[in-house]
């Protein structure tokens, strides 16, 4: 990831007080919102059919 | 002051969670011994031996055994492979143990490397499996219906430290530590009230402070104690308290801190406790803020947040480490746990490549807006639980990674021989060269021995009592001059080595 990438993506949420910082995440804000639209879209293609009976089915058997 | 020369030896072990889609009699006990056994199938399978059996004649014979050993109800599938690594059955789960390091970036990655066993076993035993099954295996600890597993650290300490020592200064640092060490996790379990989204896969599930157990009434600090090294020197901690990581930087950092803080505790550096005054509610009162803003209450009557806490930490291990004769070890460390501390204080999201918990939700936050979901929808488990499969091109963990998205620590190049070769620096390089090289001729394997027959009446044991032995440098020119098993064992003589 570059760095502009990792100022944050919800700087609403950022308790920072310096303001450079605050103004350069919201200058990122659409741009990053729109690069995780894509890694969503991507995980759509991947992700297990069925969420609800897979998740219902998942059960492990405690360990350790 | 003890040892001080001497570097920390340790090893991550990780049970995974596994499943078979689309098989309605799904055994996890049967389904862990195939991947086992279709992994180790193609390479020597030499079984590895517990500790409380003394090898004997009667070891003879499991070496050999060509056919799947399938015991279902003692699920001993159990090898160790050419990394040095244990790869077995552990309570219904496939588990990992990686070989020893004395280094926190290398034992981060033979971390990995378990990860990418994991997957060519389940490429390996695919074949097994009917049209329209296929093994998942994910790395992380909760099923989300209350059944935890574990992924524990193991430190080798030394044994002239008081516990109640590593108690007083490993709590607080356990108990905080997670807001860099957790994977996230939608929703509570084992009774902790409701929450939409935390930090840790564990924090749950841990009901004590100090004691035996791991797999009810968790305790903080563990006290299992086999060394599997001379008992005299050493105390093995183990470590329980932990998520399985998929983030190279955060598995790096986790081990690495620990390290650090253990070297510290070891040569008294750390200036006081912070002792926090109900440090098992306080587990998972941290978990369940992702905001970080929850304040814990300590014995002296301050309260402090966890970023505070760990602030603490990294301010008196780095003062420590500086004039250590770890310096250089841990540099890089130190400085990623210094910066990850410094964005969480930013702002959370700002770890979103680094560290799994907040990587995690940002996808979960994404899909949320996107599709607008509510906390309890399927889905959002289901990302939850793909966050952590190890296959390559499922997992998103994998995905996120390859997209450039994480920070990686380690090109695949260097996790594939991580993979098939062992570190140099532990005596699990002559285990793993061993393992490689002489498979045929060993019998059993362990932590700390070797057994092997080369024809003679009785089996020959070569103890391993110390982990800073058997790396390359003592016996590397050793393995490569001889040339059969029989060559190497009359080489070492009485030679513990």
């Amino acid at each position: 990831m570059t760095e502009r990438e990792r100022k944050g993506t919800r700087g609403s949420e950022s308790e920072s007080t310096e303001t450079v910082e605050e103004i350069a995440t919201d200058e990122q804000g659409e741009a990053i919102t729109d690069r995780i639209d894509d890694i969503l879209d991507e995980i759509d293609t991947v992700l297990e059919e069925n969420a609800e009976e897979f998740v219902k089915n998942y059960v492990q058997k405690g360990g350790e | 002051m003890t040892d001080e020369s001497q570097p920390k030896v340790m090893g991550t072990e990780t049970e995974f969670g596994i499943t078979v889609l689309n098989q309605a009699d799904f055994n996890p006990v049967a389904g862990a011994s195939t991947l086992v056994n279709s992994y180790a199938g193609k390479r020597a399978r030499i079984k590895w031996s517990s500790d409380e059996e003394s090898p004997g004649r009667d070891a003879r014979g499991f070496g050999y055994d060509l056919t799947p050993a399938f015991d279902l109800e003692s699920g001993l599938v159990n090898v160790v492979l050419g990394n040095g690594a244990r790869f077995y059955v552990d309570h219904a789960h496939p588990e990992y143990s990686s070989p020893e390091s004395a280094d926190p970036l290398e034992a981060a990655l033979y971390d990995k490397a378990g990860e990418v066993i994991l997957a060519r076993a389940v490429t390996a035993a695919q074949e097994l499996l009917e049209q329209g099954q296929r093994f998942i295996i994910h790395k992380n600890n909760s099923d989300g219906k209350g059944n935890s597993y574990g992924a524990h650290e193991n430190y080798l300490i030394s044994r002239a430290l008081p516990f109640g020592q590593v108690v007083q200064h490993l709590t607080g640092f356990f108990v905080t530590r997670q807001i860099f060490t957790g994977s996230g996790k939608v929703g509570a379990e084992n009774g902790r009230p409701d929450v939409d989204f935390q930090i840790s896969q564990r924090a749950d599930f841990f009901e004590e402070e100090v004691g035996l157990e791991t797999t009810l009434k968790r305790p903080i600090i563990n006290t299992r104690d086999e060394p599997h090294a001379d008992p005299s020197k050493y105390r093995r901690l183990h470590v329980i308290i932990g998520d399985a990581t998929m983030s190279e930087v955060q598995t790096f950092v986790k081990l690495a801190a620990t390290t650090a803080v253990l070297h510290a505790i070891e040569d008294d550096a750390l200036p006081e406790a912070l002792v926090i005054a109900n440090p098992v509610d306080a587990v998972w009162q941290i978990s369940h803020d992702p905001t970080l803003r929850t304040t814990i209450d300590m014995e002296d009557g301050r309260s402090m947040t966890a970023l505070e806490a760990q602030w603490q930490y990294l301010e008196w291990v780095g003062k420590y480490v500086s004039k250590s004769p770890y310096a250089e070890l841990f540099r890089d460390a130190m400085t990623m746990w210094e910066e990850i501390l410094a964005d969480l204080e930013k702002g959370p999201m700002r770890t979103a490549d680094r560290l799994d918990w907040t990587a995690k939700q940002r996808i979960l936050e994404g899909y949320r807006s996107r599709d607008d979901l509510e906390w309890d929808d399927p889905k959002l488990r289901l990302l939850d639980l793909q966050y952590h499969d190890v296959a390559q091109r499922r997992g998103l963990y994998n995905r996120l990674a390859a997209a450039g998205r994480m920070r990686r620590l380690f090109t695949d190049a260097q996790i594939d021989a991580a993979v098939r070769l062992p570190p140099e620096g532990t005596r699990a390089y002559f285990r793993g060269k061993c393992v490689t090289r002489f498979g045929d001729a060993l019998v059993a394997a362990n932590w700390d021995s070797l057994v092997f027959d080369i024809g003679e009446e009785s089996l020959r044991r070569v103890p391993m009592m110390e982990p800073l032995r058997g790396g390359k440098d003592r016996v590397g020119a050793l393995l490569d001059r001889v040339e059969t098993p029989a060559e190497l064992l009359q080489a070492l003589g009485g030679n513990d080595d």
